[in-house]
């Protein structure tokens, strides 16, 4: 009798769960041919949290870098977005490119400060970094210091002929940074990177001691999610041609919110950001009219979620059915021929 | 042979603790050394002191012929150095065949396939094939302790340091674990084992070395230090029925 044993790396729920993904996606990318202005502009906005969600995720899920300063790379490459067209006349699209770079790149230094503090130190650390950051860009008088400014309507012209062609664009720029995000986590996790990363998350000790160099992963998944956190802030800022200080890096928007998508959904799970952004809108939606209520509303529903099932509401389903849409983990499989 | 690894003169200290105390000793590559010690007396933080979670006060390290000393504990693992914890310390969330492939992805080195076969050929070798899918965290004690060993040779180390992976087992159990160690030895990798089972010990090593307060007290062939009356006198109570 021998033994054959294959390492199988999907399931049958994750296939199915890719066709059905699939044709998601095509419905969703010829919105703009069935969906009204409306329509259109809410599902842009679900797209772009759900990149940030899924970047935050990625960055306090799973590398354990509880930031709560991420709208510094919001505002940042949202700022970018608006110095780069205006004073290099560079086409938005390439800036749009150009403010992931530049947020990468100026999250170098700031990972060498921050990565010195650990655990709630770290968090007020970041928070901190992005009040730096509105302050330095309110001192920017051509970029209308603490009250903004506005994209010239050149500027916006030159992206496509027409409002609808450019909302259409604006629509599908968000749909491609969601899709391109999660297909980033998904595959990162997959690798080699991924395995060093859920090894961190587990047992330091043990990760050190096997090869894992702790401070490079970290660093480097700070890095990459900095550099596409401002990809998504030029993204977001391009659909409200609109720029301040205080709603470029506003702590609530683009931090609080993300936490709260985050933590309902799932925390440390690809799955969780999807459901938690769903979750968000559907709350945001209907409870809109309700003022300050609103907001109360979403303070309970993270109380309960976290009481009842402190893992979110994915975690929840995952623990319940053992299922995962986004498979990561390795799975043994032996067939025995006499 | 060549000298694979090197202790000179370390020391290590916690406030009035002494860890390692002018600590020197060498190894040959594919030799087997054995070290006992009362508990306390300095070993698995002489482990630490190799495996780089902990640096030196004083003295040099030098593995495979380079100063390892300022290294952390990551290059040292990559460099060919592996360990088992005293204290089992699995990644709890991960299958079993996930915490092999960290070791064989992240320490050896491998990719894909390779790394696959690897994993799943030791796991053969220290039984944890038909828990490959099982959370590390569910597993028994003497489970987590074959895990250790796994992770350790998925690592392919050219220095294995095991810390206490004999005790608790039963006899049989004791029996199989000496046999996988002496092949493990017989592939050429040298061995550095702490251990209280001293029948266990003295049934693969070639040279014991005994540690108390951080010092070396005794060094050589093992039957003439168990015999040794300082020994003798420090694992009074302790047979060695080898």
């Amino acid at each position: 009798m021998s033994t054959d044993i294959r390492i199988s790396r999907t399931s049958n729920a994750a296939k199915v769960a890719a066709v059905l993904g699939a044709l998601i996606v095509v419905i969703l990318i010829a919105a703009p041919y069935w969906a009204g202005r409306a329509d259109l502009r809410l599902m842009g906005e679900i797209f772009l949290y759900l990149a940030l969600a899924s970047l935050w995720n990625l960055l306090a899920g799973y590398a354990g870098l509880v930031s709560v300063g991420q709208q510094a790379y919001v505002g940042f490459g949202g700022y970018m977005l608006f110095a780069l067209t205006i004073f290099s006349g560079l086409p938005p699209l390439v800036a749009i490119a150009l403010a992931g770079l530049l947020g990468a790149l100026i999250s170098i230094p700031v990972a060498a400060l921050i990565f010195r503090l650990r655990g709630a130190y770290f968090a007020i650390g970041t928070w901190v970094m992005a009040e730096v950051f509105r302050l330095v860009f309110a001192q920017v008088s051509a970029l209308g210091g603490g009250s903004g400014t506005s994209l010239p309507t050149d500027i916006v012209r030159s992206m496509a002929d027409g409002r609808s062609a450019r909302e259409a664009l604006s629509y599908w720029l968000a749909l491609g940074a969601a899709l391109i995000v999660v297909t980033a986590v998904y595959l990162l996790l997959r690798s080699r990177k991924g395995l060093a990363l859920t090894a961190i998350r587990d047992n330091e000790l043990a990760s050190a001691s096997l090869g894992i160099d702790i401070w490079r992963t970290k660093f480097f998944v700070y890095v990459v999610t900095s550099g596409l956190t401002a990809i998504v802030g030029a993204l977001i800022f391009l659909q409200k041609l609109r720029i301040s200080p205080d709603a470029a890096f506003s702590v609530n928007d683009w931090t609080a919110f993300v936490i709260f998508i985050v933590v309902i959904g799932g925390i440390g799970t690809i799955e969780g950001p999807i459901i938690g952004t769903i979750v968000f809108f559907l709350l945001r939606e209907t409870l809109a009219d309700l003022g300050t209520i609103y907001l109360m509303v979403l303070g309970l529903v993270a109380i309960v979620v976290m009481l009842k099932a402190p893992q979110g509401v994915w975690g929840f389903i995952r623990h319940r059915f053992d299922l995962q849409l986004f498979p990561l983990g390795y799975r043994v499989e032996r067939s025995k021929d006499s | 042979m060549t000298q694979i690894l090197q202790l000179d003169a370390v020391s290590k200290a916690f406030g009035a603790v002494t860890v390692a105390d002018d600590l020197s000793y060498g190894l040959e590559e594919g030799e087997a050394l054995g070290v006992l010690g009362p508990n306390g007396a300095g070993k698995t933080s002489m482990f630490n002191l190799i495996t780089g979670t902990l640096k030196p006060d004083a003295g040099r390290i030098t593995f495979a012929g380079d100063d390892i000393t300022a290294l952390g504990a990551a290059r040292r693992s990559r460099s060919g150095i592996a360990r088992s914890f005293q204290v089992p310390q699995p990644f709890t969330h991960m299958t079993v065949f996930e915490n092999a492939m960290v070791a064989a992805t992240q320490s050896a080195g491998l990719a894909g396939r390779e790394a696959e076969r690897l994993c799943i050929e030791v796991l053969d070798q220290t039984e944890l094939l038909d828990k490959a899918n099982d959370r590390a965290g569910g597993l028994t004690l003497l489970n987590r302790k074959r895990l250790e060993l796994t992770r350790a040779l998925c690592a392919k180390p050219r220095l294995l340091l095991l810390d206490e992976i004999a005790g608790g087992l039963t006899e049989a159990e004791c029996t199989a674990l000496i046999a996988t160690i002496k092949s493990i030895h017989a592939s050429g990798v040298s061995i550095i084992w702490i251990e209280h089972v001293v029948h266990a010990l003295m049934a693969v090593v070639e040279r014991l070395i005994v540690i108390d307060f951080g010092r070396k007290i005794a060094e050589g062939e093992p039957k003439a230090i168990m015999d040794s009356p300082e020994v003798q006198e420090i694992y009074l109570g302790i047979e060695a029925d080898a």
